[in-house]
């Protein structure tokens, strides 16, 4: 089942005087469940592709749908619905909110997502599989670079979104975390179905995916 | 969970809650000691008024209820009032401006005595010498006189010969024929304090007297004491008017400022709560709710404050002021307070709510 479709998708910035074209004309479709890698050098647009998957910008043409929804025509009340109940992200910068704790940061996805239920056994277990589940009531200072991109991760899919978006998700972290973030993911990924696609520069990151993409000068190849 | 935040947005900068409650703060205490002063003055003056021990009062024509008055009244009156049936005593009282709301009080000490159930000296005694004055004990503190001492007002010199406990209609007293001698004002009046053979007849003797009277303003003490009130004075209703829209304008502006720098501080956070679907409303309920509490905090502090006026004023003035505590203005205060400051968070709320969540995300 096919839940990320994208057709001659394209992305025009303007810079000053200048357009700038960050996408031109991405076709890509990922099946659900799959773990796809988006591998490209900085400035190659697969950041841009990442934030109108996400809905945080739109598209300037083309179309784009997940899980079946169109982005393409969504509003901001749109796009704001659709990242409360069809995306999670994972950043580079963790960005977590540095004033709650573990428990509260994931909470706090779940409060803006309307839901109020205490967390199922199936979360229980995946924060058992994150390595959090004993530092819940810490602050994110309190932590290390790992175990807050871990947090990043939990927090990304107690809503049980369509799919993880997960944008440089080793970036900030050394050789031993990110080979254990990238397990968690490939992990999480096989144990509970989730979709995930992950933007990298990094070859060996983008080796744990089932399958990679190259994105250049607004291009994806190997789609 | 977004009270959680809110309440760990404010503990995670304890200084700058604590600073933006104080000033907001202030503004309460700002309108809560005024309130409290216009207040306790008009209670005291009313309590000094009930301390006379007479049953009535006849005003110069013209004098304003609760003012001070002047030596204007004929004492020729003094003998048509003291001749009235059911009048035992009727003392005349003279009242000479000193500058601001001080005053000095001429007496017939032995008629004002005998009305009032004497004075209860704390030190010294009755005039003896056309010099002496006599003070009551708030003044002497405030002043710090004692007996002997000397007090300069009116141009001269006093020598201090009794403190008297206070609640006698005046802080400073001296003979009248002295005070009228010095004001050149000999044979007038301010008012003429009048006591009854029984309270009951009261209405019955004012009906009379203002028959033969008509110009003069005559009053049942306990209707006159009811004058003492906010209401009857217009310069102090719009002066807490000023007042209130200035705590108004301090509260918007700490709140603006406070909550302005927070938005600032908080761009990348705000981005992160909008990637993870929270929508304008979501945002502005934040900082609306931490507004909310802060103005509470700083209503708690304000009130506090209030109670730190009081001291101060008791401690260095307690002549000049007196603060009352009006607990029914600690609602009014902490209303306006709140209106203030809700209206100073709504243009940092609303940018905000409309902030871009990727350029908010990419801040740093």
């Amino acid at each position: 089942m096919t839940i990320i479709e994208i057709e001659n998708l394209r992305k025009t910035f303007r810079s000053g005087d200048v357009d700038v074209h960050a996408l031109r004309g991405v076709n890509l479709m990922v099946q659900k469940g799959e773990f796809l890698a988006v591998v490209g050098r900085s400035g190659s647009g697969k950041s841009t592709l990442f934030h109108i998957l996400g809905g945080l910008t739109p598209p300037t043409s083309g179309t784009i749908k997940i899980d079946g929804q169109s982005l393409t025509s969504l509003d901001e009340a749109g796009r704001t619905r659709l990242r409360r109940n069809s995306v999670g992200f994972v950043f580079q910068k963790y960005n977590l909110l540095p004033t709650l704790t573990v428990r509260d940061n994931i909470d706090i996805a779940r409060d803006i997502a309307g839901r109020s239920e205490p967390w199922d056994a199936t979360f229980l277990e995946v924060l058992e599989l994150l390595g959090i589940a004993q530092k819940l009531d810490r602050k994110p200072r309190q932590l290390s670079g790992g175990e807050q991109q871990r947090v990043a991760i939990a927090r990304a899919i107690v809503n049980q979104p369509a799919i993880l978006l997960a944008d440089e998700p080793t970036g900030n972290l050394d050789t031993e975390n990110s080979n254990m973030v990238l397990d968690l993911l490939r992990h999480l990924n096989k144990k509970t179905g989730q979709t995930v696609l992950m933007i990298t520069h990094d070859p060996e990151a983008a080796a744990f995916a089932d399958r990679t993409v190259q994105m250049r000068d607004g291009e994806l190849h190997g789609a | 969970m977004v009270y959680k935040l809110v309440y760990e947005n404010l503990k995670h900068r304890p200084v700058r809650t604590l600073l933006s409650s104080l000033a907001i703060g202030l503004g309460v205490t700002m309108m809560l000691a005024l309130v409290g002063v216009g207040e306790g003055m008009l209670e005291d003056q009313a309590n000094r008024a009930r301390g006379v021990g007479a049953d009535l009062v006849v005003r110069a024509p013209g004098s304003s209820v609760v003012g001070m008055g002047s030596l204007s009244m004929n004492q020729k009156i003094l003998d048509y009032v003291r001749a009235r049936p059911h009048v035992t005593l009727a003392t005349p009282i003279g009242i000479h401006s000193t500058g601001g709301v001080s005053s000095i009080m001429g007496i017939n000490y032995d008629e004002f005595a005998a009305m009032s159930g004497g004075f209860r000296f704390r030190e010294g005694r009755q005039f003896a010498a056309p010099d002496d004055v006599i003070i009551d004990d708030l003044y002497a503190r405030e002043k710090k006189l004692k007996v002997g001492s000397v007090l300069h007002t009116m141009n001269r010199d006093w020598r201090v010969s009794g403190i008297f406990g206070s609640g006698k209609l005046a802080r400073v007293m001296i003979p009248l024929t002295v005070l009228q001698e010095l004001a050149s004002a000999n044979g007038k009046i301010t008012m003429i304090y009048v006591k009854l053979d029984n309270p009951a007849n009261t209405q019955a003797v004012i009906d009379a007297m203002k028959q033969d009277l008509p110009e003069y303003p005559i009053y049942a003490m306990e209707e006159l004491i009811k004058q003492f009130s906010v209401n009857n004075l217009p310069e102090l209703k719009a002066f807490i008017g000023v007042v209130v829209s200035l705590a108004v304008l301090f509260g918007f502006l700490v709140v603006f400022l406070a909550m302005y720098t927070a938005v600032l501080e908080r761009t990348r956070e705000i981005g992160i709560l909008k990637a993870l679907g929270a929508g304008p409303g979501y945002v502005l309920g934040i900082l609306l709710r931490e507004t909310v509490l802060l103005a509470v905090i700083g209503s708690l502090c304000g009130i506090a404050m209030s109670y730190g006026t009081r001291w101060l004023i008791a401690t260095f003035i307690p002549a000049s002021m007196i603060q009352a505590i009006v607990y029914s203005w600690w609602p009014i205060a902490s209303l306006i307070t709140l209106a203030g400051a809700v209206l100073g968070v709504l243009y940092p709320a609303l940018k905000a709510a409309r902030q871009d969540a990727l350029d908010s995300l990419s801040y740093d």
